[in-house]
């Protein structure tokens, strides 16, 4: 504990990361983070507004539906792989905070998808119903009455996924996480350092494992916070909509 | 705006929304497509049999074993140990929480269990390391702590909060009728839990096992931490162990491009992908049962 201090995490690494503080990790997860809620959020809500305003129970509802729940079991390592065959790969962006981010996209959108459905199953149909009578189109009803009304329980289950996204080592293994980076990311195209990945370095790979335990230590603590932090706001929010309901 | 121009927005939007609908299941069938394609790649190297008879997981060198055997078994093992830990210690957590908890109690539990999950196994990893390790060599005076008990323990810990959940919902899915009708007979509290309960929650229990199973079986970090990585056929929980996917973990970042041990590595994904689906399904079945029974 007494590893964390101010210095710790507003310092880039020095001495072969056995001194100095963590900020490179930190920023990077912050970015990498960025990235997956560009990609996930959008596509996962749209996701979410499909499934339960548009689409009547047919054979294709149904696909789609075993489909997101069959991606809600794969172990994140094939996510890793996938990224590693598609992003890395296939699209050529190389191994990067853009990749990595995209993988991790991937692997939290069928978690939005779900938890985004439960909060638009919860809006009354009466309160559709209306807005369609008075001659909105099904779009306009779904963005000016569904959506707002919706909103608490819908980031609710986003920033939940997202501190997920920022906990998972796995998938960034091979797709753009390095150990040690010269000074601060600043580019998508850009390999980056990451909090959970340089708390696995340090507690199983680095050289002089001894030395740099208060290192580790520390780089737990913080990760766990920072998880922490996200969760309370989640809970908060969650909280404060239903003792408004 | 006029009409004309609502209508093709609406119009649009629809399309676009039903597009990313489609989006999960060509993300479903790429993962399923590159998984088959490399292991078809590894196919023309290896010999099927060979893959899944051989003792030995030796790769790199021309003339490298390729056996998924001592992972499988690895993988088997240390998931099997955590659901021996997690299952009981779930069930009976669910059942406490629905059945004798005072609401106060509840209140503060549930946001509690769902921070638990919501650790990264990273850092659960690392208490593997610096705490249950040192413990477990103290307690059976072995040097390391870093094996398959390390990491059943580990992962029961985070199956946890899903068994949990999952068995709580079912158990409370239970008609109130149920557990008056055996009170009315005469049966107390514990033998109405145990005679009627939980049998009557029996699907969504299995569900719930599986469930948490299945993420046992996919956990990377932790057991790439705690379980000591040799890729040798275990012979017992206190030995070190090396599953599918910390294999993956640690091979991958330094296997070179299109080589057989690259392909090897997405052919033991690929098993590993083919275990958790049908666990996932088996799960998903028994919770459908669970929703007809009570219909």
């Amino acid at each position: 504990m007494p590893s964390v201090s101010w210095n710790f995490i507003s310092k880039l690494p020095t001495e072969g990361m056995t001194k100095g503080g963590i900020l490179p990790a930190i920023t990077g997860t912050v970015l990498l983070t960025f990235i997956t809620t560009i990609f996930a959020v959008p596509f996962g809500i749209a996701c979410a507004i499909y499934l339960n305003e548009y689409a009547r129970p047919s054979v294709l509802t149904n696909i789609i539906r075993a489909s997101i729940r069959n991606l809600s079991g794969i172990p994140s390592i094939i996510y890793g792989l996938f990224g590693l065959a598609l992003f890395v790969q296939a699209l050529r962006l190389g191994t990067s905070v853009l990749s990595a981010g995209l993988t991790l996209g991937l692997l939290s959108l069928p978690y939005i998808i779900t938890t985004t459905e439960e909060a638009l199953k919860r809006i009354p149909t009466v309160m559709r119903e209306a807005t369609l009578a008075l001659g909105a189109t099904q779009f306009e009803t779904i963005r000016d009455v569904v959506l707002p009304k919706a909103l608490p329980g819908i980031l609710t289950g986003v920033i939940l996924t997202l501190s997920r996204a920022a906990g998972e080592t796995a998938p960034i293994l091979f797709t753009g996480v390095a150990f040690y980076i010269n000074g601060l990311a600043t580019s998508f195209n850009q390999e980056f350092m990451a909090l959970p990945y340089h708390l696995y370095m340090l507690s199983t790979q680095h050289q002089s494992i001894g030395q740099v335990r208060p290192l580790a230590y520390g780089t737990a603590v913080v990760l766990i916070i920072l998880v922490f932090i996200m969760n309370c706001i989640a809970f908060y929010i969650r909280f404060k909509q239903r003792t408004q309901d | 705006m006029d009409i004309k121009k609502r209508e093709s927005l609406d119009w649009f939007f629809k399309q676009a929304f039903k597009a990313t609908g489609l989006l999960t299941i060509c993300m479903l069938g790429g993962i399923f497509l590159m998984l088959l394609y490399n292991s078809i790649a590894f196919a023309m190297d290896i010999k099927p049999v060979d893959f899944f008879t051989g003792y030995q997981w030796n790769p790199g060198n021309a003339n490298g074993k390729y056996s998924i055997l001592p992972l499988l078994v690895s993988t088997g093992l240390v998931a099997a140990g955590s659901m021996i830990i997690a299952v009981p210690l779930g069930i009976f957590t669910a059942a406490f929480l629905s059945e004798f908890a005072p609401p106060k109690l509840q209140a503060v539990l549930k946001p509690v269990i769902e921070m638990l999950a919501a650790i990264p196994s990273v850092a659960i990893g690392f208490l593997g390391i610096v705490l249950v390790g040192p413990g477990i060599a103290k307690l059976f005076g072995i040097q390391n702590g870093l094996n398959a008990l390390n990491g059943s323990i580990l992962l029961a810990v985070m199956a946890l909060p899903t068994i949990i959940t999952i068995s709580e919902d079912a158990i409370n899915a239970v008609p109130k009728s149920y557990r008056e009708a055996s009170l009315a007979l005469g049966a107390d509290k514990w033998t109405t839990l145990f005679k009627v309960t939980i049998p009557a929650a029996y699907p969504g229990l299995i569900a719930a096992v599986m469930l948490g199973l299945g993420r046992a079986l996919g956990e990377t970090m932790t057991v790439l931490m705690a379980t000591g990585n040799a890729a040798a056929m275990p012979r017992g929980f206190l030995d070190s162990i090396r599953t599918i996917t910390a294999t993956v973990a640690i091979e991958m970042g330094e296997v070179p491009y299109r080589t057989t041990h690259y392909f090897a590595l997405f052919a033991i994904a690929a098993v590993l992908f083919l275990i958790t689906l049908s666990i996932n399904l088996l799960g998903e079945y028994f919770a459908n049962r669970l929703r007809k029974f009570q219909a």
